[in-house]
């Protein structure tokens, strides 16, 4: 049987990268309208960072922190230094993050070649393990895991709570949630900064599995825009739903035909938004 | 007598000295400059007829590369299978890209903004994959190669072949833009610019707006295909490369920077975008790197693209000088609400 538990493990871990570099994408795309080409900019350099934190100190949990806070460092800067004076400006938006984008990937390859570089997982990670009679990689279990506690978090912070409650009416009127007195601006800044500290978080947790290498970021940026889009813009469901559908898939066509398997998810993600333009729990626009 | 009069009257006397340099391009340039100037005229084409949609009627598209590579295709099998002379080639090339995008076109016109620009880059990767997998008919990623260059039979001896197909293209080229100039200029090209700037509205006062916006995608993707047949032709080669979304990015990328929904920026970006690929990367390997810089400064100093840097030098000179800004022409009485949207589109620009 092809779809066995080990390739469900697979796909479900590489869910868990893929919504940790949609969720803030998604809900700055659905907050500002602002299209953010440069998210897996931002997990190539939590990659890196990470990789480099892990070679010099050997600690892995260092380094997951240290890619963290890098992405997270250019994020406010992307941030504050130009997606503020661009509000509303999609084509421009591409264009600017775009250029960091190239930016970033000449940077990185400058600094630590074109070669893909791979992390080991730490000691307590390492091996693998048994699980309904088959054998996984442990550290694929434990990103599972990760995955969901994060995917938890987030869902809680933007659906239970005052503050989530305010970017989830900024997703859906922004000018009303102005006149409110909220300072859509200052959610707006949390929410990029938080969506750029998960990208790198994401791009560390994936080194062991994805590699890092120039290329991983145009990968990850397609992919974390076809779960945008399919999973709604601003909705954390959706993205987690769009996640885990769009890694099964991407997963169960690597084993069949693997080949295809690249076209196989942008050929889901056609069907979707011609059978249901707002994607798959969007509200219509 | 303010600026913009001024330009718009010598504009037929810079459009013909234009005309004039081209023509004569081929005795002064060597060979391989004139060679970078003909695949700066086929993507002029490609970047041009990207702008009708991104610029004229503000759909996002990321997936133009699809009749680009369509119609090298077209062009590609017709040489392979039977032979069929250039400008049948060409024409069916055309044909193809529009049928393709009347195809695909309910489909993608019903999603809007991020959607839209996510569904056709999406249709442009299954087509891709599609031309990947057939590898009995297209050739796969080996593509389809030894497309035999066409000539124009009344210069075959008097110029070198380089500036044989130079001419050719320059004709193509040139009676496509000519049309295109007229396209946007016409009733239906302001319509655009009003469903651009208000689709709600222009229904409201009645115009068919799916029927423009369809019509626009159609005519969007014939030059397109027309612009990657002449590609095609020009590589002697067509290969999946020529359907990656990397080119429809860059395309999107051209009309960005030369300036979207003004007539001759998205030549300007061509220009840049191929001077800065051809010329810088020969004398640094971080020329990608200057190309995202450049990127980064047009969006925060000239964002309406490159196209407007002579006004925005004027603007810069006269707060410089502390004078009043620049007298606005007043905008002359017009009769449809849609002509005044355009007017003040085009005064904001």
């Amino acid at each position: 049987m092809p779809v066995n538990t080990a390739s469900l493990v697979i796909g479900l871990s590489y869910a868990s990268l893929l919504f940790l570099v949609s969720v803030g994408l998604s809900v700055v795309f659905g907050l500002m309208r602002f299209v953010n080409l440069a998210t897996g900019s931002l997990y190539l350099i939590g990659g890196y960072i990470g990789w480099s934190v892990a070679r010099s100190t050997g600690n892995f949990f260092l380094a997951l922190i240290a890619g963290a806070l890098a992405a997270l460092v250019v994020g406010v800067l992307i941030e504050r230094g130009f997606l503020q004076r661009l509000h509303r400006k999609e084509l421009l938006q591409v264009c600017l993050t775009l250029g960091v984008a190239y930016i970033v990937q000449d940077v990185t390859r400058w600094i630590w070649g074109g070669d893909p570089l791979r992390l080991r997982p730490p000691e307590l990670l390492r091996g693998s393990m048994e699980l309904f009679g088959s054998v996984v990689p442990i550290y694929r279990v434990a990103l599972i895991g990760i995955g969901a506690v994060l995917a938890v978090l987030v869902w809680y912070l933007l659906e239970r709570t005052k503050w989530g409650a305010y970017v989830r009416a900024g997703v859906d009127d922004l000018e009303m949630v102005q006149c409110l007195g909220i300072n859509a601006r200052r959610v707006f800044a949390i929410v990029f900064s938080l969506g750029a500290l998960l990208c790198g978080l994401g791009g560390a947790l994936g080194t062991p599995v994805t590699g890092v290498a120039p290329g991983t970021d145009i990968q990850l940026q397609l992919m974390a825009l076809i779960v945008v889009v399919l999973g709604g813009l601003g909705s954390v469901t959706g993205a987690i739903v769009a996640s885990i559908v769009v890694a099964l898939v991407d997963t169960i066509v690597r084993t069949f035909w693997p080949e295809a398997s690249f076209f196989a998810v942008w050929a889901l993600a056609a069907l979707v938004l011609i059978v249901r333009p707002q994607g798959l729990l969007g509200r219509a626009a | 007598m303010n600026a913009k009069s001024i330009s718009a009257q010598w504009r037929p006397a810079a459009i013909l000295g234009l005309l004039v340099l081209l023509l004569i391009a081929p005795f002064v340039l060597p060979t391989y400059p004139l060679s970078v100037l003909t695949e700066i005229l086929i993507f002029t084409l490609f970047a041009m007829s990207l702008n009708i949609l991104l610029g004229y009627a503000g759909l996002p598209s990321l997936g133009h590369s699809a009749f680009f590579g369509t119609g090298g295709y077209a062009v590609g099998l017709l040489a392979k299978y039977l032979g069929t002379p250039a400008p049948l080639a060409l024409l069916i090339a055309v044909v193809a890209g529009i049928a393709l995008a009347l195809i695909t076109g309910p489909f993608v016109l019903r999603t809007h903004g991020a959607y839209f620009l996510i569904l056709t880059l999406s249709l442009t990767q299954v087509l891709f994959g599609i031309v990947w997998l057939w590898r009995r008919v297209t050739g796969g990623d080996d593509g389809l190669p030894g497309i035999p260059t066409p000539k124009l039979p009344f210069l075959l001896g008097r110029v070198s072949d380089t500036a044989n197909f130079y001419y050719l293209t320059l004709i193509v080229v040139g009676i496509a833009i000519a049309t295109i100039a007229w396209v946007v200029r016409s009733p239906f090209g302001l319509a655009l610019v009003g469903i651009r700037e208000n689709e709600r509205y222009l229904e409201g006062l009645g115009y068919p707006t799916w029927t423009l916006k369809y019509v626009a995608y159609a005519l969007a993707g014939g030059y397109g295909a027309l612009a990657g047949g002449l590609f095609a032709y020009f590589k002697g080669f067509v290969g999946p490369g020529q359907i990656s979304w990397l080119l429809a990015g860059e395309g999107m990328v051209m009309v960005i920077l030369g300036g979207a929904g003004t007539f001759w920026g998205p030549a300007i970006g061509t220009i840049l975008v191929l001077l800065l690929r051809y010329e810088v990367s020969a004398f640094t390997q971080r020329w990608v790197m200057i190309l995202g810089i450049v990127f980064i400064l047009t969006v925060l100093l000239l964002p309406q693209g490159i196209v407007r840097l002579p006004n925005r030098i004027r603007e810069i000179r006269a707060q410089l000088r502390r004078e009043a800004p620049l007298p606005r022409p007043t905008a002359p009485a017009h009769h449809t609400p849609s002509e005044r949207a355009v007017e003040r589109v085009i005064e904001r620009s």
